[in-house]
């Protein structure tokens, strides 16, 4: 689960770390309103979406006035903010973050994240921030650095020492990044995140002095993880989320939807990832990826039916099931009940395999419906390239 | 000589909340296909029975009074990581544990929790372990599940069923299937089972089935390439997958260029494994593999 900057911003303020004075708004008026109560003499307004490149994309904008917040804010709320991590159609942006401007020295660049080969928490940091960390780690990878953290120990101030040094922060900030650094990783282990990303972390005036300053959050929460974080899913952002996959999970359903004809419903996500696959070799194109996962009922295959078929370019449906804790007689009857209250116009494929196979197949030759049987994942992927080529 | 991997006749196992409906069901198919069920723990319920078999409040008692030494790990992912911590800490050395939703944060402490010490941790959000006709702990379709040489890892586990039948049509059974699971962490590696399938004797042929993200698969390759006498063969799922989106499994995201099902099987193959490019030919490719290398069905 994701969340947005200013959340992050605000979460991180109450660890005790520095971030701008600011506020959010969910209008014009309001920006206005946060703008003249955080003072100063220069803002920044930015639009708050998940998608990170806004900069880029225009949704970040430094500006001057009270009046230049306004209509900057007006101009942002309620268009369609189109960056290379959104898509082509875009996120729209329901509400922006007003904060005062920082005068910057220096940009650096600071994460955790849960590091899949040493199985532990790591921080990675550089000396080249603001920019993408996955373009300094290509062309750059001696700035980057890394710590490994020992979770029976926790990340130790020497270890934090360690890492300011190696990227220069020294002197009167390092105490300052110590602290910084060992308060996200306490965000990280008290909200259950599973990655935490400050970029920029910057050295910024304060009058004569230096401090350093979060101007840019983002974190990342792990889902399994939010039966016990009330605080963190009362953050979530449905709107951010698609309707259909939000719809999906609330069934239980694992759906992502794709661009191409050919609607899937498969158990199990390596075979549901396998059976795209299979469609793609036999030159066709999957209209999504669809797992109804363990102990499917036939309610859950008919609201399987229900969601691809929600997209109009589907043209037939391929069916994969091998049960294990599945049960090939309970997808069947679903499959019926399916064809029976939704009026199933596209021809669908069906292959069964696995716990009550021969009852399933059984039940859907008695159905009388024109269900298309397929013998194995190859033939069902080459019947369904077939129909869709037809 | 202890012949498979991991589980064999001699395992004792029992079950980690024993007397739940599922556990209950696959303890069932585990005894009918042969599997030494010695007992289940379920705290609260110490002192009776299930299924005629001693249910027992810790596994500490249960290692004791049954000599357990393989635990079926059934409760539900908030409680799963202190319930295996439990297994280990009683001296069981093989867990297994289904459960697909474990927080990762439980996962990174039982591993730290299992350093130095001498277990075996199989899952999580796996179908579990199968060694045909003497010992299955988990909740694959045993019937598929045909003994003879090929050892089977893999992280889904409906992929695995299908490989599995797809060698049984061409008539190649297995040794052991392991599960390593779908999630980010593993308790078991592919370089594990594979070092497991090395030793042992009944083992001819591995086939390892891997998917997007994360870069286990490419170091098993590597391993393989440089300590195995074994053919492997490899498959990776996600080809079609698009980037940045968790595919089912918490573990199946592409987040970098290595992270892609091809990048993984152009890497097995350029490390000189056997690669099925098609999910539909992992047995023929595997039945290739073994007349290629004289090796008898």
């Amino acid at each position: 689960m994701n969340i947005h900057e200013y959340q992050a911003k605000e979460l991180l303020k109450s660890y005790g770390v520095s971030v701008p004075s600011g506020g959010v708004a969910y209008s014009d008026k309001q920006a206005a309103q946060v703008a003249e109560d955080i003072g100063g003499a220069k803002w920044v307004v930015k639009a708050q979406i998940h998608a990170g490149g806004r900069g880029k994309a225009g949704g970040v904008k430094v500006v001057s006035s009270i009046d230049e917040v306004k209509k900057t804010a007006d101009a942002m709320i309620g268009t369609h903010l189109v960056t290379h991590q959104t898509g082509p159609e875009g996120s729209v942006v329901q509400r922006v973050w007003v904060e005062q401007a920082s005068q910057i020295h220096k940009e650096y660049y600071l994460g955790f994240v849960i590091d899949r080969g040493t199985q532990r928490i790591t921080l990675i940091a550089s000396s080249e921030g603001g920019v993408e960390i996955e373009d300094v780690a290509k062309n750059k990878p001696e700035k980057i650095i890394t710590e490994v953290i020992d979770p029976a120990i926790g990340l130790r101030d020497f270890q934090c020492r360690k890492v300011a040094t190696a990227v220069g922060l020294k002197g009167r900030l390092m105490p300052q990044a110590v602290k910084l650094m060992k308060a996200i990783y306490r965000v990280m282990r008290d909200k259950d995140a599973l990655q935490a990303e400050i970029n920029p972390l910057a050295v910024v005036a304060v009058g004569e002095d230096e401090q350093l300053m979060v101007l840019d959050a983002k974190f990342n929460f792990d889902d399994n993880s939010l039966y016990r974080q009330k605080a963190i899913v009362e953050l979530r952002d449905l709107a951010e989320e698609d309707p259909k996959e939000v719809e999906a999970s609330g069934h239980g359903l694992n759906y992502i939807a794709l661009d191409g004809n050919i609607g899937c419903i498969v158990n199990g996500a390596g075979l549901a990832m396998a059976s795209l696959d299979a469609i793609a070799l036999h030159g066709g194109k999957p209209a999504n990826f669809l797992d109804v996962g363990g102990g499917a009922s036939p309610e859950k295959v008919t609201n399987a039916c229900r969601i691809v078929l929600e997209d109009p370019n589907v043209k037939c449906i391929l069916v994969n099931i091998f049960a294990g804790i599945n049960r090939c007689d309970w997808i069947a009857l679903g499959l019926i009940q399916a064809c029976n209250t939704l009026q199933i116009k596209v021809p669908l494929i069906v292959r069964l395999a696995g716990t009550n196979v021969e009852e399933g197949r059984r039940i859907l030759d008695e159905s009388g419906l024109a269900f298309i049987s397929a013998e194995n994942l190859d033939a069902a992927a080459a019947k369904s390239v077939e129909i869709v080529r037809a | 000589m202890i012949v498979s991997v991991f589980v064999n006749k001699d395992s004792r196992v029992i079950f980690q909340g024993f007397t739940g409906e599922h556990a209950t069901f696959h303890a069932q198919d585990a005894i009918k296909i042969g599997t030494n069920v010695v007992g289940g723990v379920t705290p609260g319920k110490g002192g009776t029975t299930h299924l005629g078999l001693p249910v027992f409040d810790t596994v500490a008692e249960a290692v004791r009074e049954t000599g357990a030494n393989v635990s079926g790990v059934f409760v539900p992912p908030p409680f799963s990581a202190d319930a295996l911590m439990e297994a280990i800490d009683a001296g069981i050395k093989v867990a297994v544990t289904i459960a697909d939703g474990i927080p990762i944060h439980d996962m990174v402490q039982l591993q730290r929790f299992r350093v130095g010490k001498d277990s075996i941790l199989i899952g999580p959000n796996t179908p579990g372990i199968i060694t045909p006709g003497e010992c299955k702990v988990g909740i694959m379709p045993s019937h598929i599940y045909k003994r003879g040489n090929v050892g089977i890892v893999s992280r889904s586990g409906t992929l695995n069923y299908e490989a599995t039948e797809q060698m049984e049509a061409l008539g190649l059974g297995i040794t052991t299937s392991v599960g390593i699971g779908g999630d980010p962490i593993n308790g078991t590696d592919f370089v594990t089972v594979l070092q497991a399938f090395e030793a042992d004797p009944e083992t001819e042929i591995v086939v390892m089935i891997g998917e997007i993200g994360g870069p286990q698969e490419v170091a098993a390759a590597r391993w393989a390439s440089e300590n195995m006498k074994k053919p492997v063969v490899g498959f990776v799922a996600g080809v079609a997958a698009p980037a940045g989106r968790r595919m089912g499994h918490a573990g199946a995201i592409i987040a970098s260029e290595e992270d892609t099902a091809k990048a993984k099987m152009d890497a097995m193959e350029s490390l000189g494994l056997y690669v099925a490019r098609n999910p539909a030919q992992i047995g023929q490719t595997v039945f290739r593999a073994m007349q290629e290398n004289g090796i008898k069905p």
